[in-house]
């Protein structure tokens, strides 16, 4: 065994068992710590796997970015002073039937299947320069229509997050009750 | 054996793929959920970069790899804005007790 076939069975076992852990522990934040290994990990694999920049890519991405969102959904939506952060689970037996044989029948299929593979060719130093240029000849559609979901996305989580007075319910909101109030203080006087 | 090859990596993102959908089917909080969601993506993440070194070093695959974790990044932030809705409304974010459309 080599190097990097120890380092890949490092990083495997580290993805697998913190996968576990987010998928099987009782404890939300638990489980988003566990993730944040999990992302270390596939981090790992992308750098094994020759993918620079895809692996500085996934650091802030995932890591930056995602696992700190998840963080604030539970904290926003759960009693954190009381001890209320644990889930429940619905129809474990046969999920895990299913589950066990959806993965036995992929890991079957990826094993028994001869894949032909090429070898690494010498002239690529770094992945960076050849992405750059992939997304501005080839993928610039795709680059475009990407830049132009973020920016709905942002835009939309922001309206759909806003607080009630100027979301989808404005019957209910505080604005509409101020506005009602000055009229039951003159009827008062 | 203990050499790693290609399929190596396919067997570390299948059983991902499945424990993302186990997490997916069987939690009962909604966060829980995207988590596993985001197990599969990069499931599906590591099996683009894996046919893409090992397919001769075509950066293809890493291009589908990066437009995944744009959209991974856009799904997130909808969806939590979405749970934060539904926290407001319902005081919980257990996906079997969220039955209504409306109050």
């Amino acid at each position: 065994m080599s190097l990097i076939d120890i380092t890949f069975y490092f990083f495997a076992i580290v993805v697998v068992l913190s996968a576990a852990i987010v998928v099987f522990s009782r404890n939300i934040i638990y489980s988003a710590f566990a993730l944040l290994f999990t992302f270390f990990g596939i981090a790992g694999f992308y750098v094994l796997l020759s993918a620079d920049f895809l692996a500085v890519t996934q650091l802030l991405i995932y890591v930056g970015g995602i696992l700190v969102l998840m963080l604030f959904g539970v904290m926003l939506t759960n009693k954190v002073i009381r001890v209320e952060i644990k889930t429940g689970t619905l129809s474990v037996l046969p999920a895990s039937i299913i589950v066990a044989a959806i993965a036995g029948t992929i890991i079957g299929i990826f094993t028994i299947t001869d894949w032909k593979t090429g070898d690494l060719p010498h002239d690529i130093n770094t992945t960076t320069t050849i992405i750059g240029n992939n997304f501005m000849t080839t993928w610039v559609l795709p680059f475009e229509i990407a830049s132009v979901i973020l920016l709905v996305a942002l835009l939309g989580a922001a309206i759909i997050a806003r607080p009630e007075k100027f979301g989808p319910y404005r019957e209910k909101s505080e604005l509409f009750k101020h506005k009602k109030e000055p009229e039951q203080t003159k009827k008062a006087h | 054996m203990f050499q790693v090859g290609l399929t190596h990596y396919l067997v570390i993102s299948g059983i991902l793929f499945s424990l993302g959908i186990f997490g997916v089917v069987t939690r009962k909080n909604a966060i829980l959920v995207l988590m596993g969601i985001e197990l599969i993506l990069n499931a599906a993440n590591i099996n683009f970069i894996a046919f893409s070194r090992y397919g001769g070093m075509n950066l293809d695959g890493q291009m589908a790899a990066i437009f995944v974790i744009i959209l991974a990044a856009a799904e997130v932030a909808i969806a939590l804005a979405i749970v934060l809705n539904i926290y407001k409304n319902f005081q919980t974010v257990n996906v079997d007790e969220i039955n209504k459309m409306k109050e």
